[in-house]
């Protein structure tokens, strides 16, 4: 999420590529956010304390694999 | 963190590969249904059922929006198109599904049809805005995620007064479509041991719609990320809950999914659309309470109405598996129109027209790998 726009909408960057999108279906949100985007719309924040704690799982488990 | 590469490591990927060949009981197999297509998408582009043990097969769902869409309603999108002062917009991936006698949204457009692909719903609100001498339509379809997008378009419209604004709505309901699977009384119905629950559906809807599955059905549901480790990590989880005895509802995709799920884009479908009594389902047929329409006090904004559309039943080419595809009974590769008469290109059925169908998935990613694995087994023969 790169700038907040009029009427709930805001220019959003996918790696580089800058396009507008629909904010109005979030909560909340601000500069620096990242969203799941889907035909033009935000449907949800990325939490990134929850995504630590994925890769932080995945990680235990893929050691857990290399080490069997 | 980008959220994206973190979770396609393949070293990760092989770790986690070889974590779950270690927990996967050989003495059973493991049957999962992905129901959403940008999984089947994802594990075929990843590779990811190369990395499973032989025992844990991959079951691909119908969470394809443009496959489960009758081809009666294509043929109705296709008959509006038709009408002189209608402008259709529709999303890409429509164009080439077949309606009936060979006909598709494509062919109607070179013929002179007035239809329009758009990214979003803002889009075709922007040319209604802009062209108030055309009647713009926006054939509304997919699951809980593109639901919300067009309950904002409504919204908008009736904001901005506009006249020439309509949508032809075939928003259908994720866990309506699982219980039908689960229900099912075909002969040659599948049997599935957990679901790999969608990504985008439950940012809406939350975790909580598919608790009936565990309770009812005995069935786990992990909901998971699209990306090929989101997909790893789920298999993992459901191995553990089928060894371990246990149907729950766990949440993989934590990092967006919550599970009251997205209470504001709830509010905005609750408020402009009711529940359909049916609707017909390409694969599945007809379930009750599956679908959504327009509530009255937005009338004036459904196509069907304005345009008094009655939709005729319309068969499918026999030859087209689709239907078997969809219900996760046979495979793209078993159907004998796959990959000859039936290509991204010139599709005979929807399952190979969407980047989200198991037969473009297969065709993308996987008919090279299966003549590998082919000649491979003849050599070693």
């Amino acid at each position: 999420m790169i700038e907040l726009l009029p009427d709930e909408m805001a220019r959003v960057s996918l790696d580089g590529v800058v396009m507008n999108a629909s904010v109005a279906l979030v909560e909340d949100v601000a500069i620096g956010d990242y969203v799941v985007l889907h035909v033009g719309f935000a449907l949800a924040k990325i939490a990134e304390d929850e995504a630590l704690r994925t890769l932080a799982l995945l990680r235990e488990a893929a050691l857990l694999g290399a080490g069997a | 963190m980008k959220h994206v590469d973190e979770y396609r490591d393949g070293n990760l990927a092989r770790g986690i590969a070889r974590r779950i060949a270690v927990e996967a009981r050989t003495e059973r197999s493991y049957r999962f249904m992905e129901f959403c297509g940008g999984h089947t998408h994802a594990i075929s582009r990843y590779g990811v059922e190369d990395l499973l043990p032989a025992n844990i097969r991959m079951i691909h769902g119908p969470g394809c929006p443009v496959c489960v869409l009758p081809m009666g309603r294509v043929d109705d999108a296709i008959a509006l198109a038709k009408r002189p002062e209608v402008t259709l917009c529709v999303y890409g991936d429509l164009m080439r599904v077949p309606g009936s006698n060979g006909s598709s949204l494509l062919k109607a457009k070179a013929a002179g049809a007035d239809i329009r692909m758009v990214y979003s719903t803002l889009d075709a609100i922007k040319i209604a805005e802009n062209e108030p001498a055309r009647q713009l339509v926006f054939f509304a379809i997919g699951f809980e995620t593109t639901t919300p997008p067009t309950a904002m378009a409504v919204r908008l419209a009736q904001k901005k007064r506009l006249t020439n604004f309509s949508i032809f709505c075939n928003h259908v309901l994720t866990p309506s479509a699982i219980q039908k699977i689960l229900q099912a009384g075909d002969p040659d119905a599948v049997e599935i041991d957990g679901f790999i629950g969608p990504a985008h559906v439950s940012t809406i809807i939350g975790t909580t719609p598919y608790q009936r599955f565990a309770t009812e059905f005995h069935k786990p549901v992990v909901v998971a990320g699209f990306e090929p480790l989101d997909v790893a990590q789920a298999i993992l989880m459901l191995v553990r809950q089928v060894n371990e005895g246990r149907a729950e509802i766990e949440n993989q995709y934590i990092r967006a999914v919550s599970a009251e799920g997205n209470r504001k884009a709830q509010a905005e479908i609750a408020d402009i659309f009711e529940l359909r009594e049916s609707f017909e389902w390409r694969g599945l047929g007809e379930i009750p309470r599956s679908a959504l329409r327009l509530r009255e006090p937005y009338a004036q904004f459904d196509a069907e109405r304005r345009f008094a559309i009655v939709t005729r039943p319309a068969r499918d080419n026999p030859a087209c598996e689709c239907g078997a595809i969809l219900r996760g009974s046979k495979r793209p590769q078993q159907c004998k129109l796959f990959g000859g008469a039936c290509t991204p290109e010139t599709p005979m059925g929807a399952c190979m027209v969407s980047s989200e169908g198991s037969c473009a998935a297969y065709w993308a990613y996987g008919r090279f790998r299966d003549r590998e694995t082919a000649s491979r087994k003849a050599v070693v023969s």
